[in-house]
């Protein structure tokens, strides 16, 4: 009997404070900066043309053949416009195969997929989430715009740079080295 | 029971399942009872079989990580980890020091979020309702920390062969013992509601007696096997990764019954979030989180390597047999649930229909696991 009611009374001390849940559709909960939903090809807007040179390392990674492309020659490249030879004509993402795991992203060379903040792309038909490449660079610009997103070869690239300095200037004597000490032995694995 | 019947009677069968709400997912049992006593109970399994072990052979090793996710998806990093483990040691790949504090942490964050789980169900179980949305709600704290992390709430994909897929946020470490301080707290918020409630008690207390001789022969791991009074734990007998640097208690029940099963696993996020806090003082700021040398697609030599890990139901074991391509030979799952699914006849028998629920319950199976 005590202790139902010592229960009861952390129930009432509990009670007032202010509920953690959202009414879904009408609020949304808000997402983590590096949530990974859908992937979507990026468009280069520089030169005006996607990134994805169709080199097909995702199609081939992909744990569950979710997607297909289609490479051709560039126009932009014979122009002297653009550095990629070849770029992409088709590609298709089946969202309903999807399972969101980034491997897509991870494996690509040229920036061209990314996992966007996507993930409400319901559809009433059977095959209604099967997406073309327009599509999928309509979502992509939306990614972009919305989250500030630079290539991920440029980023490691500027923080390769900035090392060399630093280590470049330390070499020089001008600050000292950032010392890096393990706490324990080196030893990790089983 | 069936001995001491008054009139001459048949037992009769009865179907729980496979879409009873407190089966925990799709599962059947078939019950034989005398009135309101159960007789024998016949579990099936098998009706979320996706062939994992086989669908591993056709895959690459980094693709297989993801369907190691859906296998326990309560506790998907505990899954990845034993994968990972397991091939580094096949590969002899020595992970970096930063990389294994961070999978460590995680992985008993994830312990907690599954037994947090596991205390909202049990609770459920016997008829409260509180429980479940307080289990949630610190469920739910943890997960955004994953989501934050390795950009998905349950299916990560985030451990590789040799280190983690990338390195975690600028304020993770703060976040982390943030959480580990708000855990604690309500850890304690939990267990004041639910333990020692007389009602909660009525219904646990020698209820789905399991004795400790009666586990061993059923290969019962993890909370189970420790509630019925043997100290075994993966985590400190045969220890693993970084696990022999923390000082941790095994928590060891006495009766084997429900409520022991179910304290058992509150005092264990009390340890977990002891263990999480330890870790975050002896992990080093910088360093690299992926290893050198090991490639995208990696091919480890010809040989096999059983592995074996603590993941919250038991012991979570992989064999692995490489051929040295870059798929594996053969691989095979050992899941705990599986395995004290197997006790679920024993316990059963001789208790009542309504207390059936409790001890599948107890237990704390996950589908995904038993029917792989």
């Amino acid at each position: 009997m005590l202790n139902s009611l010592k229960g009861l009374l952390l129930t009432l001390r509990i009670a007032p404070r202010k509920p953690v849940t959202a009414e879904y559709p009408k609020k949304h909960l808000p997402i983590q900066d590096s949530y990974m939903g859908f992937p979507v090809l990026t468009w280069d807007s520089r030169i005006g043309e996607p990134y994805c040179t169709g080199c097909m390392v995702c199609v081939r990674m992909c744990p569950t053949n979710c997607m297909s492309a289609l490479m051709k020659d560039n126009p932009l490249n014979k122009e002297g416009k653009s550095p990629r030879k070849k770029i992409i004509e088709a590609f298709e993402i089946n969202y309903g195969r999807c399972i969101l795991c980034g491997i897509c992203e991870e494996v690509c060379a040229f920036d061209a997929i990314t996992m966007s903040h996507q993930h409400e792309l319901g559809s009433m038909a059977r095959n209604g989430r099967r997406v073309d490449l327009p599509r999928l660079l309509e979502l992509g610009k939306l990614y972009q715009d919305e989250s500030g997103w630079r290539p991920p070869t440029e980023i490691e690239k500027e923080k390769q740079a900035a090392l060399k300095t630093v280590q470049a200037s330390a070499a020089a004597g001008a600050i000292p080295p950032p010392v890096v000490q393990p706490t324990s032995p080196p030893q990790a694995g089983p | 029971m069936a001995q001491s019947r008054p009139l001459q009677s048949l037992d009769m069968m009865v179907n729980m399942g496979p879409q009873h709400p407190s089966t925990h997912g799709v599962f059947r049992m078939v019950l034989w009872v005398d009135g309101e006593y159960i007789v024998e109970a016949e579990p099936y399994i098998g009706y979320l079989h996706r062939g994992t072990e086989k669908l591993c052979e056709g895959e690459l090793y980094p693709q297989i990580i993801t369907l190691f996710d859906r296998l326990d998806y309560l506790a998907n990093f505990n899954n990845e980890w034993t994968l990972c483990l397991a091939m580094e040691k096949l590969m002899s790949v020595q992970v970096p020091e930063r990389a294994e504090y961070i999978r460590l942490i995680l992985c008993e964050l994830n312990r907690i979020a599954s037994h947090m789980l596991f205390y909202g169900t049990m609770g459920l179980d016997a008829g409260a309702m509180t429980p479940v949305m307080w289990g949630f709600r610190e469920r739910e704290r943890i997960q955004r920390l994953f989501e934050a992390t390795s950009g998905a709430r349950m299916m990560h994909n985030y451990f590789r062969i040799g280190g983690i897929k990338e390195d975690v946020p600028e304020d993770w470490k703060a976040r982390v013992s943030g959480l580990a301080s708000e855990l604690e707290k309500s850890i304690e918020e939990c267990d004041k509601l639910l333990t020692y409630n007389e009602v909660y008690l009525v219904r646990s207390v020698n209820v789905g007696k399991l004795s400790a001789k009666e586990a061993l022969e059923w290969g019962v791991t993890g909370p189970c096997l420790r509630a019925s009074g043997i100290p075994y734990d993966v985590r400190t007998s045969e220890p693993y990764s970084l696990y022999n640097r923390f000082q941790f208690d095994i928590p060891v029940g006495k009766n084997g019954d429900t409520w022991d099963r179910y304290a058992l696993r509150v005092e264990e996020m009390r340890q977990s979030v002891k263990i999480i806090k330890q870790a975050l003082g002896q992990m080093p700021d910088t360093g690299p989180f992926m290893a050198t040398g090991v490639r995208r697609i990696p091919r480890p030599p010809k040989g096999e390597v059983y592995l074996g890990t603590e993941n919250p139901r038991g012991e979570f074991g992989v064999y692995i047999v490489s051929d040295g391509g870059d798929k594996p030979y053969r691989l095979k799952i050992r899941p705990p649930s599986f395995v004290n699914l197997q006790a679920l006849k024993a316990m059963l028998r001789n208790s009542y229909i309504a207390d059936s629920v409790m001890i599948l319950g107890s237990l704390d199976i996950v589908l995904g696991e038993v029917d792989r």
